[in-house]
């Protein structure tokens, strides 16, 4: 091989490792993101039983029970509401009223199965997705968001 | 008054940044003065930033709420440790850390860097006299921690509960020193590109600065993954979230920053790359930065969401990455490439290396920005989660770890690929050994667990392998070999304990991913739950009360399978300012492997559901990372890398201040 080759050849390689990487990164991301969905924004664009997805907004008040290590609750966005069964400890933060986004997937009843409830680590905070989500809807009180502290 | 003085000393250091970084990019060519100057600006800003860093934890520590920042994230109860670290415990105090360990650095350059040639110096101290002035008018026009309260509080708000634990004693400064170390590559990139001297000596004085920021990131990165897993009871040690992903980009491109300079210093190839790598290392530590603290993101990393500190941050990221990459673009041509080289080689290898871990990098920050680039520009919610980055992080790191063991054996220029596949058949038949018996006492269907095992083993064994080979066990005498083990030197130790930390790591990954188990279960006091072979006993629930806080207790007693009887102890705790809860898991070290034990929530009748989780071998994860931050420092104490080492021998120096001298005393006669 005279220099030149040699030289085509290793950027020739190197090329293809990363095209290889480019085009695993983008299937990936087509195959591997989870979409957010509001209980309302579910009834209007349905989603297969089974398919992971985040779902957000209000932990309905009264609607929080135990039975046993499972946790039963309605996730709403104060027009509709979703039931939702987690079968793990709760964050400390959990509370009816409050905020939330579960991950998971809804089974044939329509009941979303949540693997994770996700944490938030501040008394106030609501996630930004269903803060938008209520002021989308109008059902957002500028009360409700409190101060950072 | 003091903390007025603090103040001033902010504002007094800044505008000696400004002056340091103007005086130094116009004179830097011509003027001792000039250098000397600026050598000396660096130190005073470290002194006058020490100094009102202090101000602020003297009030914190005495609990005076006059302070604003002391008032909302300190209480008069708290533990003394946790007064001290709430100081950084804050977006305000947060950033002056951040200016406290910029300017140490440009000191350090200042001091250790005495015999570096005076116009690289000077122009070194000049960028970082740039960053040093951004962040400190960051802090004084938009995060000001010195903000008074009239009339002062009686009692202060209280830390965020999930903060006030020794995590955060470790955890940010370790961060910030590995984050903010980069910036001194930086500045040494942008100075290259200035002065248009980038050579083999460059390299190796760059390297010793990217090997001490390494560590700490390492380290930083460690703990913060410790901590996430023992205080936040989810028993997860990594969750691919936006914040840790803003830490982990700039430590891997900060590993193939440390693998390129070696081939820029050893072979003077691949400079326009490193100087690449250098301004990446940083602008990614950057961009950490302003995910982080912008509020973009929500996380117990993210304390305040002002827009307007977002915007500034946007701006100082947009302007610093810009300004960087535009002389990057314009110097770079210029720059005369080096030589080429065979594709089997030491230097082959390392170009490997920083191929995937630069693409791996870039799956990551793709993930990472994705969501938030479509919520921008769409307004779509979507996120970009663990299966994600598990696919693409991991399909590149295989292959990588598979080269990883050639690499070290390979010879620089050309090597004899068949004769290092021969020298390191023992390890990967060994490995394969281990890979094996798994396999067939785990039965067949975790069929991906056995092969990372066996890539674990592959590069833990590999890296050994060489300092096998290199002190000839089984050749000679088994005396003359250990002799020869350990008079081996220390850049050749230090390469095969980092890899085989890698080894350890991913070992630990592996193992605890596939073969982890738990139990969610409702429990009464005095119930038994059996899991992995061990049998866990409720034993106790009471209330107690903590100097800050009060407790829900909970012991347990746990028997393994050779009957000794432990106790582990489970708390959720409820903060008294704040009246926020925190679970606090218990957690059991049996070897390498632990139980971990957290309690939720009870019902009516006083049934505790209980988490418990088995995490085989997750302390090596944690074990391998200290093996590369211990090799790290090992190859600092190496004389030929350590900081700012003298580019001449002492008596050649000495030799040359004489002439200086002689010089000198020849102008005055004149």
């Amino acid at each position: 091989m005279t220099r030149k080759q040699k030289r085509l050849s290793i950027i020739a390689g190197l090329g293809l490792v990363i095209a290889l990487a480019a085009i695993l990164i983008f299937t990936a991301l087509s195959d591997k993101i989870t979409f957010f969905y509001s209980p309302s924004e579910l009834q209007e664009d349905p989603i297969a039983v089974g398919q992971a997805f985040r779902l957000g907004g209000l932990v309905q008040e009264d609607s929080w029970v135990k039975e046993g290590e499972y946790n039963i609750f309605y996730i709403t966005d104060n027009a509709l509401a979703v039931k939702v069964i987690y079968k793990q400890i709760l964050p400390d933060l959990f509370r009816e009223g409050q905020g939330v986004i579960a991950e998971g997937s809804l089974d044939a009843e329509g009941v979303f199965i949540a693997t994770n409830v996700l944490a938030k680590h501040d008394e106030n905070y609501i996630p930004k997705e269903v803060v938008d989500t209520l002021k989308e809807r109008g059902e957002w009180k500028e009360d409700e968001q409190g101060d950072d502290y | 008054m003091l903390i007025e003085l603090g103040h001033f000393a902010l504002i007094l250091a800044f505008v000696i940044a400004i002056i340091q970084a103007v005086l130094g990019l116009i004179y830097w060519r011509s003027d001792v003065r000039i250098a000397n100057f600026v050598r000396s600006a660096a130190i005073w800003q470290f002194i006058l930033i020490s100094f009102s860093f202090m101000s602020v934890v003297y009030a914190f520590v005495v609990s005076d709420f006059s302070l604003s920042l002391a008032y909302q994230h300190s209480y008069s109860l708290q533990p003394l440790i946790y007064k001290i670290t709430a100081v950084w415990g804050n977006h305000e105090g947060s950033i002056l850390l951040w200016v406290l360990i910029l300017v140490l650095f440009s000191a350090a350059v200042a001091v250790f860097g005495r015999d570096l040639p005076r116009q690289l110096r000077t122009l070194v101290l000049a960028v970082q006299g740039i960053l040093g002035a951004a962040f400190m008018g960051f802090s004084i026009f938009t995060s000001n921690p010195f903000a008074r309260l009239d009339p002062a509080p009686f009692e202060g708000t209280d830390l965020n509960p999930i903060l006030q634990d020794i995590g955060l004693a470790i955890h940010p400064p370790l961060l910030y020193l590995g984050y903010v170390g980069f910036s001194v590559c930086f500045s040494f990139a942008i100075a290259a590109l200035i002065s248009g001297k980038i050579d083999a000596a460059w390299a190796r004085w760059v390297r010793p600065w990217t090997v001490v920021s390494w560590v700490f990131l390492t380290l930083g990165n460690a703990m913060g993954s410790y901590w996430a897993y023992y205080e936040l009871g989810w028993g997860g040690w990594w969750f691919w979230d936006p914040v840790e992903n803003s830490s982990f980009m700039p430590w891997l491109v900060g590993t193939a920053l440390m693998h390129s300079a070696i081939v820029m210093e050893k072979r003077n190839a691949l400079k326009i790359w490193t100087i690449f790598l250098a301004i990446m290392t940083f602008s990614l530590s950057l961009l950490g930065a302003f995910l982080v603290r912008s509020g973009i993101l929500t996380s117990v990393h993210t304390f305040a969401s002002d827009p307007t500190r977002g915007l500034v941050l946007l701006a100082l990221l947009g302007v610093s990455i810009g300004a960087a990459f535009t002389i990057f673009a314009i110097r770079a041509p210029s720059l005369r490439a080096g030589g080429l080289f065979a594709p089997i080689s030491r230097e082959g290898a390392l170009v490997l290396n920083n191929l995937f871990l630069a693409t791996a990098t870039a799956a990551i920050l793709v993930g990472t920005l994705y969501p938030l680039i479509l919520d921008a520009l769409m307004g779509a919610r979507i996120s970009v989660g663990a299966p994600f980055f598990d696919l693409t992080f991991g399909v590149l790191m295989v292959p990588l770890l598979i080269v990883l063991p050639f690499g070290a054996f390979l010879g620089w220029k050309r090597a004899d690929l068949i004769a290092v596949t021969q020298r390191l058949a023992g390890a990967a038949g060994l490995a394969l050994l281990i890979a094996i018996v798994i396999f067939m006492l785990t039965g067949a269907e975790i069929r991906l667990a056995p092969l990372g095992v066996f890539l674990g083993f592959w590069v833990a064994f590999g890296s050994m392998a060489d300092l096998i080979y290199r002190s000839k066990f089984g050749k000679i005498a088994l005396g003359e070999s250990l002799k020869r083990l350990f008079g081996l030197s220390k850049s050749i130790w230090s390469t095969a304990l980092a890899h085989f930390g890698v080894g350890v790591t991913v070992i630990g990954i592996v193992i605890v991913s596939a073969w982890e188990s738990e139990n969610i279960t409702t429990m009464k006091v005095g119930e038994s739950v059996d899991l992995a072979g061990y049998s866990i006993k409720f034993t106790v629930a009471d209330e107690r009360q903590g100097p800050n806080y009060t407790i829900s207790h909970f012991e347990f007693d746990v028997m393994a399978k050779n009957g000794k009887v432990r106790q582990v102890v489970s708390e959720k705790r409820v903060y008294m300012a704040s009246s926020m809860p925190t679970t606090e898991a218990g957690i059991l070290t049996y070897g390498f492997s632990q139980l971990y034990v957290a309690v939720g929530d009870a019902d009516e009748e006083g049934v505790q559901v209980v988490r418990i989780w088995h995490k085989p071998y997750i302390l090596l994860i944690w074990i391998g990372t200290l093996f590369m931050a211990g090799a790290g420092f090992l190859s600092l104490s190496n004389r030929k890398a350590r900081v700012g080492v003298p580019k001449q021998a002492k008596a050649k120096r000495a030799k040359a201040k004489v002439n200086k001298s002689k010089a000198k005393t020849n102008k005055g006669s004149a």
